[in-house]
């Protein structure tokens, strides 16, 4: 399935989960079913998404504080005395950002960073905020690639991030990857000003 | 920290969309003053930068850290425009590929964390700048304070949209209190992160940080005397 249809359909699943009110919870169950159903189709690994679902955590933190800090009527649950609409907004908003988070890791077990630029491009995205993207894509490894060297570096003249008072250090690091990313750009330019490149990607 | 899907209700999720699209495209044509026709290879690299440092951790103590957001950091380093670009593909990415802020957030996330930031960062980094002596050691001090504002204006901005079209019931004032206490204390580290930071590349390449240009094009070229080696 193209790109481009998948992140429309993304989209479009997202916005009609987003505005279905969060007390039809048969609804919900309709969803995860969808969900459940393409990654099947698809073959995604369950484990895989499950353990990227971890980025949801510091959002889960907040949604089960809900029931605690929104007012409104009380009800009595293991006893503890918890909002009632509080509740309902814990609900709703676990639900909504899980299936979001499913949703988005099945649109990116499936589709690799390129078809991912190509299928944007197709959707009329700004020609230059694409190439930023396919830039951007091409050298994240490079970049990060980078870091982990320093990181290496850095471990083996032992050191070790503490505390604050190891900030500078890590900060020069930033610095340093800011510096060479920067003249990675620049070289990167010129080699393909010299090929020919006018700003534009060839087809 | 993203704003995941169903956060806010559809229409402010639209409008915030909307308002997100009209910012990039301001930026894009800014962005091509700033960089002419390196822009994208440029801000591809920058993008690419900004998210490997939200990758790298700092510790706090008692076992937790944080990382950087990068907004302000990116407007100081390579101008407002091309700024905004950079965080919103990164913001953009990690949406599509990570699943990191909900794909109906992204206008909020960019709004939030892509203009917000680096418009208040920039600009308090730039009137400091015009209004401190022009020294090149105070260009560092005046992005972290534009840095530190940065954070809780980002939170201010969201408390607003909540009240719009917020979908759980919480008390504003409490809602207000706690992201702007919690996020004042954010930005404290954001604001060092980004001292330093700025610090370490003014020493080594001025002129690649592009809020100190007007700095260091004032700066006149002084020949010291040769120092006698022992």
């Amino acid at each position: 399935m193209p790109a481009h249809l998948k992140v429309l359909a993304l989209i479009g699943f997202m916005l009609i989960v987003v505005a279905t009110p969060r007390e039809w919870f048969a609804a919900y169950a309709f969803f995860l079913a969808v969900l459940v159903t393409v990654g099947a189709v698809a073959r995604v690994r369950p484990g895989w998404v499950l353990k990227r679902m971890v980025v949801e955590t510091p959002f889960v933190v907040f949604a089960v504080l809900m029931p605690f800090i929104a007012h409104g009527p009380r009800v009595e649950v293991l006893g503890l005395s918890l909002s009632e609409s509080g509740l309902l907004s814990a609900w709703g908003l676990l639900v909504k950002g899980t299936l979001g988070v499913i949703a988005g890791l099945l649109l990116a077990a499936t589709t690799t960073p390129q078809e991912l630029v190509h299928g944007l491009e197709r959707l009329r995205l700004p020609q230059q905020l694409v190439q930023i993207m396919a830039f951007m894509v091409r050298y994240l490894e490079v970049v990060t690639d980078e870091m982990r060297r320093m990181a290496v570096a850095r471990a083996s003249r032992g050191f070790e991030a503490r505390n604050p008072l190891h900030w500078p250090v890590l900060a020069r690091s930033v610095g340093a990857l800011f510096i060479r990313s920067f003249e990675r750009g620049e070289r990167v330019h010129l080699a393909m000003v010299s090929r020919g490149y006018t700003g534009r990607m060839p087809r | 920290m993203h704003v995941p899907d169903g956060f806010l209700d559809a229409p402010t999720s639209i409008a915030t969309g909307a308002v997100a699209v009209v910012a990039v495209g301001v930026a894009l044509r800014g962005a091509r003053r700033e960089l002419d026709d390196k822009t994208a290879p440029l801000a591809g690299l920058v993008a690419a930068f900004v998210f490997a440092t939200q990758m790298l951790n700092f510790p706090v103590g008692a076992g937790t850290s944080g990382h950087l957001m990068g907004g302000a950091l990116a407007a100081v380093l390579v101008g407002p425009w091309t700024g905004v670009l950079c965080v919103s593909v990164v913001l953009i990415v990690q949406s599509l590929l990570f699943a990191d802020g909900g794909i109906t957030a992204l206008g909020t996330n960019i709004l939030l964390m892509a203009v917000t930031t680096v418009v208040v960062g920039w600009f308090v980094s730039r009137v400091l700048i015009k209004l401190l002596p022009k020294r090149v050691g105070l260009v560092a001090p005046a992005a972290a304070i534009g840095a530190f504002l940065s954070v809780p204006a980002a939170a201010a901005v969201f408390t607003a949209l909540y009240a719009v079209g917020g979908t759980a019931d919480i008390s504003l004032t409490t809602l207000a209190t706690a992201m702007l206490g919690w996020h004042t204390v954010i930005g404290l580290g954001e604001g060092a992160i980004t001292f330093l930071a700025v610090g370490a590349i003014l020493s080594v390449r001025p002129d690649l940080v592009y809020a100190a240009r007007g700095v260091i094009a004032e700066r006149d070229l002084v020949i010291k005397p040769k120092e006698s080696v022992a």
